[in-house]
C-alpha cells in the first residue's frame, strides 16, 4: 500500500504582483514522499525559489493546491527548516546562539527553562561537532569562513529536527572542494534523521549525488517536465561520482536541461 | 614522499626568511614603527592643539585691536566671568541638562516604538512616513510660542522642544534597521512559525541597534539645541535663559561663558553616546563585510 506523499503539489500556479505580473509557475504538479530527498533543477528564473515559498506557505498559490503532511498550506508552515545560498547568520550572536534560534521560535514556552536550554545546547553542540564546527561555538559568524558559516546555517536549519527541510542553493557560493565536503555532511545528517528534503541546485552532480529523485523544471512559467530516480546505493561516496553510471546519469540530466531551456525559449517565442 | 619533498623545500625558505632581517634592516623597521606611533600621538593631540592655538589667537587679536568687551570678550575675561558667576551657571546648566535628558529619554522610548512600528509594516510606513517628514521640516522656533500658549512659560515647552528635535532621527534610523532585514532571514524565521513580533524582537531590533546608536549621537546634540532654543525664546531658567538675560544686560562675557558650557555638555553627551555605541554594537564594525551584506 502506498503511503500518502508528505508534500503534494497539485497544478499549482503562481503569479507575482497582480493580474499582469510575472507568471512564475504554471500547473506545477509534484509529490514528495516522507523522508525522500528530492533535488529540483531548472533554468535560472524558472521559479525554483518560488516553489520553495509555496511549499513552506510563505506565499499563497494563485491557483491549484499545496498539501503538506495532509494539511492544505494556507499560512507559513511553522515546522520547516530552511537554508539559502547566503548563510544569513545573525552577526550579533555567536555560532551556538545562532543555531539555538529555532528553539526560541518553534516552541518558546517549552524551551524557556534552564533544563530545556541545557538540553538544546547539547543538541546544538553535538550537531556542530558533526559538521566539523566543534570548538567554534563561541566564535562570531564573521570569524568563520564562508563554508563554515554555511555549515552553521545548515545546523540551524536542522537542529530542531524539522520534518521538512528546504534548501535553496545552499552550496551555490562555495568552492568545489568545500561543496563536495558539505554534500557528504548533508547526506550523513539526512541519513541520521530522515527529514523530507527539497533541494534546489544548479549543480547536476550535486543533484545526482544527494537526491533520491531529480526533478527538472521547464523555463518560466515553471512546471515539472522530467522526474528521474537516482538508484545509487547509500551512503554515496565521492569516488562514485567518477563511475560510469554516475556520469551517465549526469549526462542524461544535462540533456534534459538543454531541452528545458530550448523548450522555454520556444514557448517565449510563441 | 611528497611530504618529504615539501619539508626539504620548506627548510631553505625558512632559513632565508630568518636571515632576511639584517641588523640595519631591523633598526629601520623599529624606527618606522616609532615614527608611526609619534604620528598617531600627534593626531590624537591635534584637536586640543587647535583649540589652544585658536584661544591664543583670539586673546591676541582682542588685545592688539582693542576690541570692546561687549563686542567680543577675550578668553581670559570669559574665564573670569565663568569663575565669578559659577554658581548661577551651574544651576542653569543643570536645569538645561535635566530638561534635555527628559526630552531625550522620551524621544528614545517613543522613537524606538514608532520606529519598530513603521519599520515592520509597509502599510504603516507608507501612511506615516510622509507625515513625519513634513513634521520634521517645521522650524522648531515657530513651534515654541505655540507650546508656550499650551503649556505656559517654564520647562514643559523646553522638554517638548528637546523631544521634538531628537525624536525624528531616532525613529527613522530604527525603522530603517528593521525594514532592511534580509528577506531570506525573514523566510527562515517565518517558516519556523515566527510571528511578526518575534521577528522584530529576535532580528529587527538587534539589527537596528547600530543605526539607533549612530542616531543617538546626532539626537543628543539636537536635543540640547532644542532645550536651549526653547529656553531662549520662553524660559525662566536654563542656560539659554541665562544667556538671554546676560545679553540684555550687556554681560557679553557671561553669554560666551554660557555658550562654552553648552558646547562642553553637548560634547560630553556625544562622547557618552559614542562609547555606548561602541560597546553595544561592536559586532557591526568588526564583522563589517558580512554584516553589511
Ligand atoms: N518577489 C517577487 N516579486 C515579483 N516577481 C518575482 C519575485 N520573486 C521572483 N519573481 C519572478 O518570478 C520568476 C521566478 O523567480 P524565482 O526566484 O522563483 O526563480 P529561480 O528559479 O529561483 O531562479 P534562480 O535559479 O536564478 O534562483 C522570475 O522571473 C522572477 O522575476
Ligand atoms: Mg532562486
Amino acid at each position: 500500500m502506498m503511503e500518502r506523499p508528505f508534500v503534494e503539489i497539485d497544478r499549482a500556479s503562481m503569479r507575482y504582483g497582480g493580474a499582469h505580473g510575472t507568471l512564475a509557475l504554471r500547473d506545477l504538479t509534484l509529490a514528495v514522499n516522507k523522508g525522500e530527498f528530492v533535488a529540483v533543477v531548472g533554468p535560472s528564473g524558472c521559479g525554483k525559489s518560488t516553489l520553495m515559498r509555496l511549499v513552506t506557505g510563505l506565499w499563497p498559490v494563485s491557483s491549484g493546491s499545496v498539501i503538506v503532511d495532509g494539511r492544505e498550506v494556507d499560512r507559513p508552515l511553522s515546522i520547516a527548516g530552511m537554508a539559502f545560498q547566503n548563510p544569513t547568520l545573525l552577526p550579533w550572536r555567536d555560532i551556538l546562539d545562532n543555531v539555538m534560534l529555532p528553539f526560541e521560535v518553534v516552541a518558546p514556552r517549552e524551551n524557556r527553562g534552564r533544563v530545556a536550554r541545557l538540553e538544546n545546547e547539547r543538541k546544538c553542540m553535538e550537531l556542530l561537532a558533526k559538521v566539523g564546527l566543534g570548538g567554534f561555538e563561541r566564535k562570531s559568524p564573521w570569524q568563520l569562513s564562508g563554508g563554515m558559516q554555511q555549515r552553521a546555517s545548515l545546523c540551524r536549519a536542522l537542529v530542531h529536527e524539522p520534518k521538512l527541510l528546504m534548501l535553496d542553493e545552499p552550496f551555490g557560493a562555495l568552492d568545489v572542494f568545500t561543496r563536495e565536503d558539505l554534500w557528504q555532511v548533508l547526506q550523513t545528517l539526512w541519513m541520521d534523521r530522515r527529514p523530507t528534503v527539497i533541494l534546489v541546485t544548479h549543480d547536476l552532480r550535486e543533484a545526482a549525488f544527494l537526491a533520491d529523485r531529480v526533478v527538472i523544471m521547464s523555463a518560466r512559467p515553471g512546471r515539472v517536465i522530467v522526474e528521474r530516480a537516482i538508484d545509487l546505493p547509500r551512503p554515496r561516496t565521492l569516488a562514485m561520482t567518477y563511475s560510469a553510471e554516475f556520469q551517465s546519469i549526469a549526462r542524461d540530466l544535462r540533456e534534459h536541461i538543454d531541452e528545458a531551456r530550448q523548450g522555454g525559449d520556444l514557448a517565449h517565442a510563441i | 614522499m611528497p611530504s618529504d619533498g615539501s619539508a626539504a623545500l620548506g627548510k631553505p625558505i625558512a632559513m632565508k626568511a630568518a636571515a632576511g632581517h639584517p641588523p640595519d634592516e631591523q633598526t629601520r623597521d623599529m624606527e618606522r614603527q616609532r615614527a608611526l606611533a609619534r604620528r598617531e600621538r600627534f593626531q590624537r593631540a591635534l584637536p586640543w592643539l587647535v583649540i589652544v592655538l585658536a584661544l591664543l589667537a583670539w586673546e591676541f587679536a582682542v588685545r592688539v585691536f582693542h576690541i570692546a568687551e561687549f563686542i567680543l570678550p577675550a578668553p581670559t575675561s570669559i574665564a573670569a566671568s565663568m569663575t565669578k558667576w559659577w554658581s548661577p551657571i551651574a544651576v542653569h546648566a543643570l536645569q538645561t541638562l535635566e530638561t534635555t535628558i527628559i526630552g531625550f529619554a522620551a524621544a528614545n522610548v517613543l522613537g524606538l516604538a514608532l520606529g519598530a512600528l513603521i519599520g515592520s509594516s509597509a502599510m504603516v510606513y507608507g501612511g506615516i512616513y510622509p507625515l513625519l517628514i513634513a513634521f520634521n521640516s517645521i522650524p522648531k522656533v515657530a513651534v515654541v510660542p505655540i507650546l508656550v500658549i499650551w503649556f505656559g512659560i517654564g520647562s514643559p515647552p523646553a522638554i517638548i522642544t528637546s523631544f521634538l528635535m531628537s525624536f525624528f532621527p531616532i525613529t527613522v534610523n530604527v525603522a530603517a534597521g528593521i525594514a532592511t532585514v534580509e528577506p531570506e532571514l525573514r523566510d527562515v524565521l517565518r517558516a519556523l512559525g515566527a510571528s511578526r513580533r518575534t521577528i522584530i524582537a529576535k532580528v529587527g531590533l538587534p539589527r537596528s541597534m547600530p543605526f539607533y546608536f549612530a542616531s543617538l549621537k546626532i539626537a543628543i546634540t539636537s536635543s540640547f539645541l532644542g532645550s536651549i532654543l526653547a529656553e531662549t525664546v520662553a524660559g525662566q531658567s536654563g542656560i539659554g535663559h541665562l544667556m538671554i538675560v546676560a545679553s540684555s544686560r550687556f554681560e557679553v562675557p557671561l553669554v560666551f561663558a554660557g555658550l562654552i558650557v553648552t558646547s562642553a555638555m553637548s560634547v560630553a553627551m556625544y562622547a557618552i553616546a559614542a562609547v555606548v555605541e561602541k560597546r553595544v554594537t561592536g559586532w557591526a564594525n568588526r564583522g563589517g563585510a558580512e554584516a553589511g551584506a
